[in-house]
């Protein structure tokens, strides 16, 4: 503490925070081989002034949060720093000992973790958490850490700043939470924090209220950042600089116009560009081969309704993409028409029949016929088949395949998720989250079904990955004549890949029709709020969503 | 607030009344079908078969099995256990001072027992893995792996017979005082504590452990908390609902599972009670301490369902 006083006082040019030559390093234990080390940060360097932001930007495995918590001398799990040096405030922290390390935690730098949720405790209210570390380190006495704790609140927008904070976690949205997280970083008046990934996991319309919270809050208080994120146009609203890093090296560092204008290596550029995936938009058919009619459904037997008199066609070979915030009823959708919920009211029309409510009063012709992708690929999957059995289980299931006639199916199938006959044998555990989820792709295919839903099923995985997935999905529609119900809540997905969009909202529908309708003007209010919200990799972009909306609220 | 609160706790005890009367209904099943006559077993081999007749209808003994099941739970409910075939005495008189002292040895078994565990795991907790997690671990699982008969008697032969610190048998009577009370059970209650720490401990390290992997006790650690700040402040208090169950499981095992320490060191409790009237095939007094041991199981799991309920604060505090 008498450290960063005085070095502040000292000297305005050197640097908060020197990384030189950061090498770190893991013991990983590959299922079937001996543990071996491997380097996940390959000595990177890098300077942060006082009360500047850096992003740091990759995909995951680049290293990000790694160096983000070597900036605290934290690693998770195995991982150890092995190299280099981590000069904060005019010390290497590396040398100061475990006694050294907690000194500086949650005094000098603060960490705000990608799921506020999580990262809170159940059982404790929340203004115990974010005075928490303000009184270990003697920073201020209860009262006073409270009464700043209700400014912070205050500051980063939270409704009922006075009380909130005698809450428990489980009692505020996860946005809100967020927000708690970021104020209870700024409660100890640290120099620096490191943002991890913190607006990732919030919805799009969400996302950006806490982003301006967060962006407020840093140039009013003058602390320093480290802002760790996958999204660009997220990081270019926030940050004075960018490094770019590709599994565990440095690609690029520079100003964030720079990077994002005129970026100097293929790799920043290959994120910088946007993705479009060329795809005409295919008009409805004659007729749907499933309709859903009118359904609405609920939880706990009729208490919480989450589905209101939803109606929604399918075309043969066509994708309706259903998109909406969490909450708003996607998943339950695609629930009732499983049958995984039995809907209340209204029915699911199939082929010109209407389906069983339930699931277990399908034949089993209905279930082949609706295949399902599921957001994590790795819990979709058991652990301990291998991926010919998995892929092979739908063919036995449905078809009784047995032998060689099976093998050869699952060769053909891995073949079209662009896999090769070397994966037969390996289990899920040695895939990327890519592989993981061409091969649940191949699982719902194997089946040949008619409409596949997927849920989320890029969400998961960095762009340049998710784009790949999308383009093999919009392949595999064009050769297997299958339907798709996407639901997703990124835009961007749901622009390159739909034929219909349903914009869901509160168990509602609230717009619905072919992909060029829903996307052009004029929109409903909803719709409009969806759309603003999707950052843009624009400097500026959020200063002026956030001004168009107080526009809006005030009556304009 | 509370509402849902109170009611999930009013249905576990309405649950453990239904399970205590189902367990009577199996107590006294069971001790129907054992073999033997209850009337010849009184008078000997050499009744007479009118004697034997009218012995069974004093008894009650030729009305239907439900007949006799009402008014012996009637007679429990209103306190009244019955007579003991063997001697005659009045069972609730006899068995109260017994249970006393039974409750008062588990009492003091536990008082050492479950902080002891509980201070133990947290200690594994903390340093997991090295070397004092791996010595606490080892000297309770060699604890619990000795038989407790073994246990007890290596406890009499040093303490007892060697040192000669504390009595081999440990006698106690009415109006004894406080100190030589306690004196009496010091053998007894660390022969029952050796036995049920290992599991308590064992069980609280990895309850602790498990919560050990959340990402809050990362947060905790960016704070710069101490490691055993953390382990006991952010880790314990998510713990605590299968740490109860288990040491709610243990008091009852101290309770009930007396009857080999009981023995050994004679003392004056249910257990002894108990194996002297099976041995005697005395049915009512067999009864009463089986209904007596079923009522205190079901309790104290009733009260670690209460307790991992009022612990977490999405029960205690609805949104």
């Amino acid at each position: 503490m008498a450290a960063a006083a005085t070095a502040s006082r000292a000297g305005k040019t050197d640097p908060l925070l020197d990384i030189r030559n950061l090498r770190i390093e893991a013991k990983v234990f590959p299922p079937g081989e001996p543990p071996r080390t491997i380097t996940l940060v390959h000595d990177v360097s890098l300077t942060l002034q006082r009360g500047k932001v850096l992003g740091l930007i990759g995909e995951s495995g680049a290293g990000k949060s790694t160096i983000g918590l070597a900036s605290m001398g934290f690693g998770r799990g195995g991982v150890r720093i092995t190299g280099g040096e981590v000069v904060l405030n005019g010390r290497d922290i590396l040398k100061g000992g475990v006694g050294g390390l907690r000194r500086l935690r949650g005094r000098e730098v603060c960490y705000v973790a990608q799921s506020a949720a999580a990262s809170f405790n159940p059982a404790h209210r929340l203004m115990d958490q974010v005075v928490e570390a303000s009184l270990l380190h003697g920073v201020a006495t209860r009262a006073e850490a409270e009464k700043r704790a209700v400014a912070l609140f205050r500051k980063l927008s939270l409704p009922n700043p006075e009380t909130i904070g005698e809450r428990y976690p489980h009692q505020v949205s996860g946005g809100q939470l967020q927000r708690v997280m970021t104020a209870m970083a700024l409660c100890s008046e640290p120099d620096l924090i490191v943002f991890d990934e913190p607006t990732t996991a919030l919805d799009v319309t969400t996302q950006i209220d806490v982003l301006a919270a967060i962006k407020d809050a840093i140039r009013d208080t003058g602390v320093a950042a480290l802002y760790i994120t996958h999204d660009l146009a997220v990081v270019a609203q926030v940050s004075d600089e960018i490094m770019v890093l590709r599994h565990g090296r440095l690609v690029e560092w520079g100003g964030t116009r720079q990077i994002i204008k005129e970026p100097r290596q293929e790799y920043t550029n290959a994120l910088v560009s946007v993705h479009e995936i060329a795809h005409d938009e295919q008009k409805p058919g004659a007729t749907p081969f499933l309709s859903v009619k009118n359904v609405t459904a609920s939880y706990g037997g009729g208490k919480v309704k989450v589905l209101k008199n939803v109606s929604v066609d399918i075309f043969p070979g066509q994708t309706l993409a259903v998109v909406g915030e969490s909450g708003s009823g996607k998943s339950t959708l695609a629930r009732a028409i499983t049958g995984l919920l039995p809907p209340e009211q209204g029915s699911v029309t199939f082929a010109g029949r209407t389906l069983a409510n339930r699931l277990a009063d399908r034949p089993k012709e209905d279930l082949r016929q609706l295949q399902m992708i599921y957001q994590m690929a790795d819990v979709a999957m058991n652990p301990r088949q291998t991926v010919g059995t998995i892929i092979g289980r739908p063919l036995e299931f449905y078809f009784g395949m047995r032998g060689r006639e099976r093998d050869q199916r699952v060769a053909e199938l891995l073949d079209k998720i662009e896999m090769g006959k070397g994966f037969v044998d390996r289990y899920p555990a040695e895939l990327s989250g890519g592989q993981k989820q061409r091969v649940c792709i191949a699982r719902s295919l194997a089946a040949k079904p008619k409409l596949i839903i997927c849920d989320e099923v890029t969400s998961a995985l960095d762009p340049l990955v998710a784009n790949g997935i999308l383009k093999l999905l919009l392949e595999l529609q064009k050769e297997e004549e299958v339907a798709y119900l996407f639901i997703t809540h990124d835009l961007a997905t749901v622009k390159s890949i739909a034929d219909s969009i349903a914009v869901m909202y509160r168990g509602e529908v609230v717009r619905y029709g072919p992909k060029s309708q829903v996307l052009a003007p004029p929109f409903d209010a909803y719709t409009d709020l969806l759309l603003s919200s999707v950052p843009e990799m624009e400097i500026g972009w959020l200063e002026k969503a956030i001004t168009g909306r107080r526009m809006e609220s005030a009556g304009n | 607030m509370s509402s849902p609160i109170v009611k999930l706790i009013a249905q576990r005890i309405a649950l453990g009344i239904l399970l205590l009367l189902a367990v009577s209904v199996l107590i006294f099943a069971g001790t129907q079908i054992l073999p033997g006559d209850v009337a010849q077993s009184i008078l000997g081999q050499s009744a007479t078969p009118e004697a034997l007749a009218n012995l069974r209808e004093s008894l009650g003994l030729n009305e239907p099995a439900y007949v006799r099941y009402f008014r012996w739970l009637g007679g429990v409910l209103t306190g009244d256990l019955g007579t003991a075939l063997s001697s005659g005495q009045d069972i609730a008189s006899s068995i109260w001072p017994r249970l006393k002292n039974t409750l008062f040895l588990a009492f003091w078994a536990a008082v050492v027992s479950v902080p002891l565990a509980i201070i133990l795991g947290l200690l594994a907790v903390r340093y997991r893995n090295g070397f004092v997690d791996k010595l606490i671990s080892g000297l309770a699982l060699a604890s619990t792996s000795l038989p407790e008969f073994f246990i007890g008697y290596l406890l009499v032969f040093f303490f007892a017979v060697k040192l000669q610190w504390f009595p081999g048998i440990s006698t106690v009577f009415d109006g004894m005082p406080f100190l030589d009370r306690i004196h009496a059970i010091v053998l007894p209650a660390t022969a029952l504590t050796l036995v049920v720490l290992a599991h308590m401990m064992r069980m609280t390290r990895a309850a602790i452990l498990n919560v050990m992997q959340s990402a809050y006790i990362e947060t905790a650690e960016l704070k710069g908390l101490r490691a055993f700040d953390i382990i006991r402040k952010h880790a314990f208090p998510n713990a605590i609902a299968p740490i109860v169950n288990v040491v709610m499981l243990n008091l009852a095992y101290l309770v009930v599972g007396v009857v080999v320490i009981e023995v050994i060191f004679v003392y004056p409790g249910m257990g002894q009670y108990l194996v002297d009237h099976v041995t005697k095939r005395d049915v009512p007094v067999v009864q009463a301490v089986g209904l007596i041991f079923a009522a205190v199981y079901v309790t104290l799991n009733i009260i670690a369902d209460i307790a991992a309920i009022v612990a977490n604060p999405r029960l205690r505090h609805p949104k």
